[in-house]
C-alpha cells in the first residue's frame, strides 16, 4: 500500500515523516507481537503473559470454529438462505483475543462483524444469522450475554459503549479492587468508522469522564473499497494521544498479543484509569460483505502477502512445533467444526419467516391507539385472503 | 388549598427536581446544565443538590450527548438530556432516529429506551438563526418516539415528570418564549391528566382551533378577541403530538363543523397536514369547510427583526377563522 502523495514530488511532507515516521505496510516498529507469522513465540517488554497450553489450545479451537461459522454463513448466503453476510475471514485472532480477554461482568458493543466475539460470549451462532436472513434485527437478549445487538450505522455503538461505561462508574463497579466486581466495556469498530463523528465524540466523552471503555479498532485496511489511506494519514493508534489516552497497535493476526494487550487495556479500565485505544492491525481477507467484489479495487498480490500472516496457520505451527497438539486434537476440533456447520445449515433453513403481525410488536412499551387500529385493520385485511389461492 | 405562582421555567425546574428525588436512576445531561443551570436556567440549582454524577455538564457534542444517554439507558438509567436550542438537535438526529427510536423494536423488547430529550423550541425571542425552530414534525414522523409539547407552567411541572416516568423515549418540547412569560398557580394536590392526552383549553361552539406549545397562547388571545365580535372559538391544547389524542379533537369538530390548526412550524408537511387528514377522514360529513392551517411560511426561519411576520399571530389566525365561514 503506497501512501498517497503529499507533495508535488510524490513523497510525504518532511514534517509528517519526522513526527510519525513513514507509513508501514507491516504494521510498523511499534506493533505488539508475541507470535510471528512463522509461528515463532517472541517476547515483548510490556505486554507479555505466560499462557498455559490449555489456554492456547482453547484459542486455536475458538479460531477454527469461528472461521467455520464464517465460511458456513458465506455458503448459506450463496445458497440463498441469507440475504447478506459480513465476513470476518482473517480477523479471527483479533476477535478471539479480544473476546477471551473479557470477564463475565464486562460488556461488549459490537459492529455487525463480531461473530468471533459473540462466540466468546456464548451466543449460539445460529442467533447471528437471523439479522442476515432477514427474520429479525438481532435475536439475543443483550443483557443475558453482556453483548449488545449488532449495530449497522457505522460507529454509533461507540457512544453507547461510552455511556454504558459511564453508567458502570455510577454503579460503583469501577476501581473497587474487587476482581469479580470491577467491570469495563469494549467498543468494537473498524478503520472506516474512525472517520465518523460519533467515534470521535465517543473518544472525547470517554476521555472527559475517564470512562472504563476500551476502544477496540480492527484495522482490516479496507472500508468496503476505500483503503486505510483514505481514512488517516497517521497510524490510527497514534490518534489516541490527541484525545488524551494511550493508543497501542497490536498484531491483530496474533491471538496471543491481542489477548495480552486487550486484557491489559481492560484491566486499566476496570481499575478506573480510563479509556485505551487498541488498534488491532489485521486484514480483511474476504469481501466487505457477500455483495462486495474486492477484485475491483485491490491487488491479489496484497491479499497473497497477508495469507502468509494467517492467524490460525501461525498458531497451529506454534502448537505443533512445541508438541502442544497432535493430529488427534486437530481432528477433534475439525469434527466439532463439522458439527457446528451442520447445526448452522439445518438451523438456518429451519428459521421460519416471522408472522407479518410481528412488525407491530415492541414499537412502544404501550401501543398507541392509532397504531393498534392500523394493526387490527391489517389483521382483518389479511383475514379476507384466508382460504383464497 | 392554594399553591404557589410559578413560571413555566420554574414549573419545569420543580418537575425535574421532583423526578430526581423520586427515582435515583434519573440523570440530567447537557451543555451548561450544571453550574450555570442551563442557558434558560431550567436546571438551576439541581447540580448543587444532586451532584455532578446526576447533573452532568457534557462536552459540546449533541450526538455524543444522546449517544451516551443511550448507553446510560441500556445500563438502567433514565437520562433526561437537554438540547440547548431546537436548531442544535440535528447533529443528534441520527442517534435519535436510528438508535433511540428503534432500540426497543430491534431488540424485540429486550432493550427499552426510557429517555427524555428536552428541546426548547419556537421563536419570538429575537435570537440569531438556528435558535427559533420548530422541528416537531421530524420527530412525530418517526415510529418509536413519542412527542409532547407543554404550553403552561402547571403542565410543565406535571408533564416533565410523566415523560421521565414513561418507558418510551419522549421528545419533550418547551416553548422557550413562554419560559418566563406568565405565572400560574400550581396546586400539587390536583392530579394531572395522563401525559398523552389533549385538553380543551377553552369551550366554544363555532370553530375548533388546534394549537400546542407556544401557539396555545395565541389561540387563547384570538378566542378572546373573537368573542368580542360574537364568534365562539373552542381551543384545544393538543399537548401530545405523537401519538395524537384525536378523541377531544373529533368530538369538538363534530360539534363546530370547522377546524383551524395553528403552529409555528412550516405548514408544508407539518403537524397541521396530519391533523387535517385525520379530521377529514373522521368528520367528513360534519365539516362545513376544509380544515385550514396557519403556520410559519415555507421559508427558513427569517432574521429576527421580521420574525413576528413569520410567526402566526392573532390576526392571521382570525383571518383563517373568517375563511372557514366563506365556504
Amino acid at each position: 500500500m503506497t501512501p498517497p502523495p503529499d507533495t508535488a514530488d510524490g513523497t510525504f511532507g518532511p514534517d509528517l515523516v519526522e513526527v510519525f515516521g513513514p507509513s508501514q505496510s507491516d504494521g510498523g516498529p511499534e506493533l505488539v507481537q508475541l507470535l510471528t507469522p512463522e509461528g515463532e513465540r517472541v517476547h515483548h517488554p510490556e505486554f507479555d503473559l505466560d499462557f498455559s497450553a490449555e489456554q492456547i489450545r482453547g484459542f486455536y479451537r475458538d479460531m477454527v470454529l469461528t472461521r467455520r461459522i464464517d465460511t458456513e454463513a458465506t455458503a448459506l448466503q450463496r445458497h440463498g438462505e441469507l440475504g447478506i453476510w459480513a465476513q470476518l475471514l482473517g480477523q479471527e485472532a483479533a476477535q478471539i483475543g479480544a473476546g477471551r480477554a473479557l470477564r463475565p461482568q464486562d460488556y461488549v458493543f459490537p459492529t455487525y462483524r463480531e461473530h468471533g466475539v459473540a462466540w466468546c460470549r456464548g451466543i449460539d451462532p445460529l442467533k447471528l444469522l437471523g439479522l442476515f436472513r432477514g427474520v429479525d434485527h438481532g435475536s439475543w437478549d443483550p443483557h443475558e450475554f453482556n453483548f449488545g445487538l449488532y449495530t449497522i450505522v457505522i460507529g454509533a455503538q461507540t457512544l453507547h459503549a461510552t455511556g454504558y461505561a459511564m453508567g458502570m462508574q455510577r454503579d460503583g463497579v469501577v476501581g473497587t479492587g474487587d476482581a469479580d466486581r470491577d467491570a469495563a466495556v469494549v467498543a468494537h469498530f473498524g478503520d472506516g468508522a474512525s472517520s465518523q463523528g460519533d467515534v470521535n465524540e465517543a473518544f472525547i466523552f470517554a476521555a472527559s469522564y475517564n470512562a472504563p471503555v476500551v476502544f477496540f479498532c480492527q484495522n482490516n485496511q479496507w472500508a468496503i473499497s476505500e483503503p486505510i489511506e483514505r481514512q488517516t494519514r497517521i497510524p490510527l493508534y497514534q490518534r489516541a494521544l490527541g484525545f488524551g489516552f494511550p493508543g497501542i497497535r497490536v498484531d491483530g493476526n496474533d491471538v496471543l498479543a491481542t489477548y495480552a494487550v486487550t486484557q491489559a487495556a481492560l484491566q486499566r479500565a476496570r481499575d478506573g484509569q480510563g479509556p485505551t485505544f487498541v488498534e488491532a492491525y489485521t486484514y480483511r481477507m474476504g469481501a466487505h460483505t457477500t455483495t462486495d467484489d474486492p477484485t475491483r479495487y485491490r491487488l491479489s498480490a496484497d491479499v497473497e502477502s497477508w495469507k502468509l500472516k494467517d492467524p490460525i496457520a501461525r498458531l497451529e505451527v506454534y502448537l505443533r512445533r512445541n508438541g502442544l497438539v497432535d493430529d488427534g486434537l486437530v481432528e477433534q476440533v475439525k469434527a466439532e467444526a463439522d458439527e457446528l456447520g451442520a447445526h448452522l445449515r439445518e438451523g438456518c433453513k429451519a428459521m421460519a419467516d416471522p408472522s407479518p403481525m410481528r412488525m407491530f410488536e415492541h414499537v412502544y412499551a404501550e401501543i398507541p391507539e392509532e397504531l393498534a387500529v392500523q394493526r387490527d385493520g391489517y389483521a382483518d385485511y389479511l383475514a379476507t385472503f384466508e382460504g383464497a389461492h | 388549598m392554594t399553591g404557589t405562582k410559578i413560571t413555566l421555567a420554574k414549573g419545569l425546574n420543580m418537575g425535574l427536581r421532583k423526578a430526581m428525588e423520586d427515582d435515583p436512576k434519573v440523570l440530567l445531561m447537557g451543555e451548561d446544565v450544571g453550574k450555570l443551570g442551563g442557558v434558560f436556567r431550567i436546571t438551576d440549582g439541581l447540580q448543587k443538590d444532586f451532584g455532578e454524577d446526576r447533573v452532568i455538564d457534557s462536552p459540546l457534542a449533541e450526538s455524543g450527548i444522546v449517544g451516551t444517554a443511550v448507553g446510560l439507558a441500556l445500563r438502567g438509567y433514565r437520562p433526561v438530556v437537554e438540547i440547548q436550542f431546537d436548531g442544535f438537535v440535528y447533529p443528534a438526529y441520527d442517534q435519535i432516529v436510528c438508535q433511540v427510536a428503534k432500540m426497543r423494536y430491534r431488540s424485540a423488547g429486550h432493550s427499552p429506551m426510557p429517555m427524555v430529550i428536552r428541546i426548547p423550541f419556537g421563536g419570538g425571542i429575537g435570537a440569531v438563526e438556528h435558535h427559533s425552530e420548530s422541528p416537531e414534525a421530524q420527530f412525530a414522523h418517526t415510529p418509536g418516539l413519542k412527542v409532547v409539547a407543554c404550553s403552561n407552567p402547571v403542565d410543565g411541572y406535571w408533564m416533565i415528570q410523566q415523560a421521565i416516568a414513561s418507558d418510551d423515549p419522549v421528545i419533550f418540547l418547551e416553548p422557550k418564549r413562554q419560559y418566563h412569560a406568565e405565572k400560574m398557580e400550581l396546586d400539587e394536590s390536583l392530579a394531572p391528566p395522563p401525559l398523552f392526552t389533549s385538553r380543551v383549553a377553552r369551550r366554544g361552539t363555532d370553530v375548533t382551533v388546534l394549537a400546542y406549545g407556544p401557539t396555545v397562547r395565541t389561540a387563547m388571545t384570538a378566542a378572546e378577541a373573537a368573542a368580542g365580535e360574537g364568534r365562539s372559538l373552542e381551543v384545544i391544547d393538543l399537548r401530545t403530538l405523537s401519538p395524537l389524542d384525536m378523541g377531544p379533537v373529533l368530538e369538538s369538530v363534530r360539534r363546530t363543523g370547522r377546524c383551524v390548526v395553528v403552529h409555528e412550524a412550516h405548514v408544508n408537511l407539518g403537524m397541521g397536514a396530519e391533523l387535517a387528514a385525520r379530521v377529514t377522514e373522521e368528520c367528513f360529513y360534519s365539516l362545513e369547510a376544509p380544515v385550514l392551517r396557519v403556520g410559519g411560511f415555507d421559508t427558513p426561519y427569517p432574521a429576527s427583526r421580521i420574525e413576528e411576520e413569520f410567526l402566526p399571530d392573532l390576526d392571521r389566525l382570525l383571518d383563517a377563522v373568517d375563511r372557514t365561514f366563506a365556504f
